[in-house]
């Protein structure tokens, strides 16, 4: 792995606001890699998370919020919980990912924040998810119309998903959450 | 024995099994599970991927309905549980983030509400002694991995569930049916759960990952406790044997429904009848109890 540092680059990272947001100190890493070691999708992106932490200790800018590993992080937190340091890579994932959305980053990496998307979307209008719904809008989306579709017969025959949503879950308070949340993002 | 009982959006959908299971395991040992009114969705990972408000808040408004009702709260889903910890957690931690919650949900919130799972209630509060004195039958013969996954035990910090990296409390209660336990590596190995529909090409590897090391150990089924796992080791293991010729038809059994057997609850009650490969050997494993 060979990082080159510009110049430019180094006067507008984006490091302080990834540390604000997590709060996690990220100086204290000296690069052990135990995190990319237990990371499972480490070695499916160009970027594992040691090497991300390295990115924003060198300054990297908002060009990290197109890194591969933000939409392919399971989110699992193994590398939280096996640093020596006690830094908390989930949480700056979490950061990173947020930045991302708010910045509309050109090219968010596959379809998980399209996915998320219409999962929050669901929670909004019923109060809790609704799978069908869900899986519906997600494949129109991705335009994937037949991907799964083999497994849907068994799992309506077995009643392993529900066909109606419910309407029991309090989606007041849900709705009023929504609208506090995207007040509180400024957008 | 009276919790507030958490099912989660998955027990009304693909995890029915897991709900039936539980409840009616919770029926045969004298728990009382009462869900609160209104319960809402708490966010699982798209909520904290996507806004930290929100992943607080979610959860936080059945949270505060729970503490109305002055009881523990039981969660079985490994998801919800950990949102659920998380939550009480940052609001304990963080003055700002209970202000905004508060402001949010319409009402303060003080993380005062005990979060439970399922397990830490039949191991902590009902007891091996008194689950053993209950079994009608045994597992006698039958090897089992347990399996625990990401969110049981992940933020150690927050969860304070068992050993975050040698968990054993699903290992001891599916001893105490009579079934033989494994020692195996991938306990805790995420099974890409979260990505299932959006990066298939990898939950195929992960899923492949832990199947092919349950195997190795001996396992006849893999017992769970997390709906996300469930699903996921069980459905993609026909994308396994499609793309990559391999053939498991491994079990992916919940351990209510394991203990369910032993209770001499029907199989069809636990919901047996609802899993993608079908557990038969698990089900003729049941004998008399020891």
């Amino acid at each position: 792995m060979a990082i080159i540092v510009t110049q430019e680059k180094a006067t507008d990272g984006i490091l302080r606001e990834v540390q604000e947001i997590s709060g996690v100190d990220l100086s204290v890493c000296y690069q052990c890699k135990k995190c990319t070691s237990g990371c499972p999708v480490a070695a499916l992106v160009k970027s594992p998370p040691s090497e991300i932490i390295r990115r924003l200790q060198l300054n990297a800018g908002d060009e990290i919020l197109e890194s591969d590993l933000l939409w392919t992080c399971l989110s699992c937190e193994t590398c939280s919980a096996r640093c020596p340091m006690g830094i908390d890579l989930a949480a700056v994932m979490d950061a990173l990912r947020h930045l991302a959305l708010d910045r509309k980053a050109s090219k968010q990496q596959g379809n998980v924040p399209l996915f998320n998307r219409v999962f929050l979307e669901t929670v909004r209008l019923f109060g809790r998810t609704y799978d069908m719904l869900m899986i519906a809008a997600y494949k129109v989306g991705t335009l994937k119309l037949l991907n799964d579709t083999e497994k849907f017969p068994t799992m309506l025959k077995k009643r392993k998903i529900a066909l109606f949503p419910t309407l029991e879950a309090d989606r007041k308070t849900v709705r009023r959450i929504f609208k506090k949340a995207k007040q509180n993002r400024g957008t | 024995m009276k919790y507030a009982y958490f099912p989660g959006c998955s027990a009304e959908s693909t995890a029915r099994d897991m709900h039936e299971s539980t409840l009616a395991v919770s029926e045969r040992l004298g728990i009382d599970l009462q869900e609160p009114r209104g319960w809402t969705c708490c966010g699982a990972t798209a909520g904290h991927q996507t806004d930290s408000l929100l992943a607080v808040s979610l959860p936080a408004a059945t949270l505060v309905k729970v503490k109305d009702m002055g009881l523990d709260l039981v969660a079985n889903c490994a998801a919800c549980y950990n949102r659920l910890k998380l939550a009480n957690h940052l609001v304990l931690t963080s003055p700002d983030m209970r202000r905004k919650v508060a402001d949010a949900i319409g009402r303060d919130y003080d993380g005062s509400v005990r979060i439970r799972h399922f397990m830490e209630v039949l191991l902590e509060d009902v007891g091996l002694d008194t689950i053993q004195n209950a079994l009608r039958s045994s597992l006698k013969g039958l090897k089992v991995a347990c399996y625990y996954g990401c969110l049981l035990v992940r933020p150690h910090e927050a969860m304070q569930f068992d050993d975050p990296e040698n968990p054993t409390s699903l290992d001891r209660l599916v001893r105490t049916l009579g079934a033989e336990t494994l020692d195996w590596p991938h306990k805790v190995e995420c099974c890409g759960g979260g990505l299932s529909m959006t990066r298939t090409d990898v939950v195929i590897r992960l899923t492949e990952s832990i199947l092919s090391m349950a195997k190795l150990a001996g396992a006849d089924c893999i017992a769970v406790s997390c709906p996300m796992c469930q699903i996921n080791l069980d459905m993609r293991q026909l994308d396994i044997q499609r793309q990559l010729g391999k053939r498991y038809d491994m079990p992916i059994v919940y351990v209510t429904q394991l203990i369910g057997l032993c209770l001499g609850i029907s199989a069809d009650t636990l919901g047996f009848n609802k899993l993608m490969v079908p557990a038969s050997t698990v089900i003729e494993a049941v004998g008399d109890a020891a």
